[in-house]
């Protein structure tokens, strides 16, 4: 067939009825055939335009073309050169606005699936258990602590690793992933990948000490003190915004992080085999119009809620989650409660929500990031019936360890200033990167502040000087 | 670590455990806790630190079981590991020279004053200790808050040991009797830590109290634990767990810990039924 005629498949997929009530994974990925035909779409571009959209600089093409000739495992090794989480990017890297959307091939038709194919190859490796652990060198005498098991960390204590650093990774929680493993729901990212890649991690010599809240348990000047040569800070954005409207604090609100946590990490779905409960709902509104909020409305109807509704004050066009979780979370049923702003929750004598005030929104000029800002319709106020609300109106900095670490500073916002170039803070020996810098943003961004810590910690535990910066690289979208 | 080194029965449903932990024993300050998680199905639920021993390298943890997750804790013996110990959690109590400090505790709530009392004694107030129970048989810790205290003061509600009456009773009976008191420390059950902060108001006495919200993660990253303080939201496991007693919304309070009674129900039934002997309590040891 000629290459112009194949159009972009389609990942097979659980029907929406059936997967509204379980939490088994929505798409099933790629069949081979399916993945060689969607490869054979590349052109392999001299000069590809869609690495440029990748944040840490995958070479697409050439893993494209590895699996258009069926060598999925090598396709798996190339993938790997440039990113030690290939099975999670390939899920939930926002693809159309990074990689695909520079694809060539998108401008008269639809992009390469690159997202898709990333996802199929490290599947492939995974699931055939051709998984190898590469060569460490000898180790070169040098410690380094990770604050933090998210993504970024993980990646800073894989680099260092296989530099030939002894690394040990100090983690609050009972679990290593961070958002991988409490925020994002088993439907979307199975947790036995995350678990995967973190053996992974485990298999190239990294130590993870888990329930280790740096900044109780001890002190980033402690690790300092205690032999580490460096320090690495990838605490997240784990600080939940509420709205700060009446009714807040009643039974049956939570923020996305615990609703989210509650039944990802905890598997409160499966309670009582599971001990820790959440609410049993028949109406729950979800308060935002990003990823988490999607995630959170697609577990309250996996929880068994009979109505989910979305409420977001701006419109469709505004909403800052992925166009194929919003497709997602429609084909489920979420209705969506567009240009609505709540403005009270309602509780009865006992404690419990039983409604929200709303009121309805109309946008007006631009605001400060470019968006029209909503403004409320005077005498538009209403009634909805909820017995739960999910607040997922984004998160903060975590304030622990910069007030446990003296000479370490922070923005307005309380993120840590780090150096773009080097994820250096203001403390020597102290690096930072992913969310705690540059606010809530993606598992890829993190990634890419943990190759860019992990290289300059390297150097500077080596005494190797600092490179003259390079001229400044294409802004990541 | 975590390793159960000793387990004591102290009361109908109380257990005490030292708990294998080092760098916690060392690093932890009064009026902290840690979260704790029993196996690999459990839930996480926080626990203060009632004492610790840098040199054994234990902390002491005194609970109630109340509900599944304490009662299946409670059937841990010596030798076992409680799976995971996260903390020291929470800020520590703010201890300095207050002159006279009374440390109140009502119940379980003996358990989390213990420390701060001794802590208060070590930073030279005179400590006055009121600590009580519903019978005499359910006091704990008697012998070991009379070392931690200058003076301790025994009630029980049916007048089976010490005042008849509660907490407040002793302290309400102090004051009157013209004892100067310049701060009063409150921990119990939220009614005991209500009443507390209304007799302390009574004579203008300031009056710390810590608040036993329902947790999940205890580093300030899900808002499960959050209470009204002084009309604005806050979170007991990285702001508390002591707050200005005057300021705590404990009507609010009470109601958030009501959140699961359904399935706290559920859940230890289902336990018990599994456990039938752990309703016959093991008997009072010390
Ligand atoms: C529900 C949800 C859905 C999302 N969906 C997507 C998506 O589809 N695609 C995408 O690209 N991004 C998504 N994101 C964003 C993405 O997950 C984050 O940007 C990314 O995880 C940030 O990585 P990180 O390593 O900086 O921090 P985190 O993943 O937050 O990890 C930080 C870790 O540090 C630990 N920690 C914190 N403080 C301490 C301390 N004091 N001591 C020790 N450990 C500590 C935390 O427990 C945590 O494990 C989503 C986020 C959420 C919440
Ligand atoms: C900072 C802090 C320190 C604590 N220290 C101690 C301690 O030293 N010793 C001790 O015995 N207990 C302590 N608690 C209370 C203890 O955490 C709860 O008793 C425990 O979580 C109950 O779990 P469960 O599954 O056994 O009971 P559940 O089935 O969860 O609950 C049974 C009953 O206990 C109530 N309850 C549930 N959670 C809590 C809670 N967090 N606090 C109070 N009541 C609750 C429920 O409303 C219900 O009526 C502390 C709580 C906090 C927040
Ligand atoms: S890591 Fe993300 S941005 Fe990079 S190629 Fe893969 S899907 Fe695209
Ligand atoms: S831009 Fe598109 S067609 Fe070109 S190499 Fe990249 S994926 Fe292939
Ligand atoms: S327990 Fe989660 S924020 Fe306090």
């Amino acid at each position: 067939m000629p290459r112009e005629k194949i159009p972009r498949q389609k990942m097979p997929e659980q029907a929406p009825e059936e997967r509204r009530r379980n939490f088994q994974e929505v798409p099933y990925g790629f069949t081979p055939e399916l993945a060689q035909l969607e490869a054979s779409r590349c052109i392999f571009c001299k000069k590809p335009k869609c690495i440029e959209g990748c944040p840490v600089e995958i070479d697409i093409p050439a893993f494209v073309k590895l699996i258009r000739d069926g060598d999925f495992l090598g396709a798996a090794r190339k993938l790997k050169e440039a990113n030690a989480l290939p099975a999670i990017c390939g899920r939930v890297c926002p693809q159309e606005e990074q990689c695909e959307v520079r694809c060539v091939i998108g401008i008269k038709d639809e992009p390469v699936a690159i997202g898709r194919l990333e996802r199929f190859a490290a599947d492939f490796e995974r699931l055939n258990n051709l998984v190898e652990a590469p060569e460490i060198p000898p180790w070169t005498g040098k410690r380094a602590a990770v604050v933090g098991c998210g993504p970024a960390g993980l990646t800073v204590a894989g680099e260092l690793a296989k530099l030939g650093h002894k690394v040990t990774i100090f983690e609050a929680l009972h679990q290593p992933g961070g958002v991988l493993m409490y925020g994002i729901p088993e439907f979307r990212l199975p947790k036995a990948i995350v678990e995967a890649e973190v053996d992974y991690v485990k298999k190239l010599g990294v130590e993870i000490v888990y329930n280790a809240v740096v900044g109780r348990y001890q002190t980033v000047d402690e690790l300092l003190a205690e032999g580490y040569d460096s320090v690495f800070l990838g605490t997240g954005a784990g600080l939940p915004y509420f709205m700060n409207i009446p009714g807040e604090n009643l039974n049956g609100v939570y923020s996305a992080n615990e609703y989210l946590t509650r039944s990802n990490l905890m598997r409160a779905y499966r309670f009582p085999e599971f001990d820790t409960p959440i609410a049993v709902s028949k109406k729950v509104a979800v308060l935002g119009g990003g990823n988490v909020a999607m995630d959170a409305a697609r577990t309250a109807l996996r929880l068994g809620a009979d109505e989910v509704h979305i409420v977001y004050r701006r419109s469709r066009n505004e909403m800052p989650a992925r166009i194929e979780e919003i497709h997602h979370a429609e084909e489920e049923g979420i209705q969506f409660q567009l240009l609505t702003n709540p403005t009270e929750i309602l509780g009865d004598d006992q404690g419990w929500v039983k409604g929200m005030k709303c009121i309805r929104m109309e946008l007006g000029e631009p605001d400060g990031s470019g968006r029209r800002r909503p403004v409320p319709i005077p005498g538009s106020e209403f009634l909805m019936e909820v017995d739960t609300v999910v607040v997922s109106i984004g998160n903060g900095a975590n304030p622990l360890v910069p007030q446990t670490t003296p000479g370490l500073e922070t923005n307005k916002w309380g993120n840590i200033i780090a150096d773009k170039n080097t994820a250096a803070t203001s403390k020597p020996g102290v690096y930072a990167g992913g969310d705690i810098v540059i606010g809530a943003a993606t598992v890829i961004l993190a990634m890419g502040a943990g190759k860019v810590a992990a290289r300059a910690m390297h150097r500077y535990m080596m005494g190797i000087p600092e490179p003259a910066p390079e001229p400044e690289a294409p802004p990541a979208a | 670590m975590n390793e159960i080194i000793t387990r004591k029965v102290l009361a109908e449903g109380v257990k005490e455990f030292a708990v294998a932990a080092p760098r916690l024993a060392r690093a932890r300050r009064a009026g902290q806790f840690v979260i704790v998680r029993v196996n690999e199905t459990g839930e996480r639920i926080p626990l203060t630190i009632a004492d610790a021993d840098p040199e054994a390298g234990t902390i002491t943890l005194i609970f109630q079981e109340v509900g599944k997750s304490t009662l299946l804790l409670g059937t841990l013996q010596e030798g076992d590991r409680i799976l995971d110990v996260v903390g020291p959690l929470g800020r520590p109590t703010h201890i300095e020279n207050f002159g006279t400090v009374a440390c109140l505790g009502g119940g379980i709530g003996v358990a989390p004053v213990h420390p701060i009392a001794k802590a208060m004694k070590e930073a030279g107030n005179h400590v006055i200790g009121i600590i009580g129970a519903r019978t005499r048989d359910l006091l704990i810790m008697e012998d070991r808050m009379k070392a931690a205290t200058s003076e301790l003061h025994i009630s029980t509600d049916d007048g089976s040991y010490g005042t008849h009456g509660f907490v407040t009773t002793v302290l309400e009976a102090l004051v009157n009797e013209g004892r100067k008191i310049d701060l009063v420390v409150a921990i119990g059950p939220v009614p005991m830590m209500s009443a507390s902060t209304k007799t302390a108001a009574k004579y203008n006495l300031p009056c710390v109290v810590s608040l036993n919200s329902i947790m999940v993660d205890g580093t300030g990253m899900c808002g499960a634990c959050r209470v009204t303080v002084g009309g604005k939201t806050r979170f007991v496991c990285v702001d508390g767990p002591e707050f200005d007693g005057y300021q705590v919304d404990f009507v609010e309070l009470v109601k958030r810990q009501r959140a699961y009674l359904k399935q706290e129900d559920v859940a230890r039934r289902q336990f018990l039924e599994h456990h039938p002997g752990e309703r016959c309590w093991e008997t009072k040891v010390s």
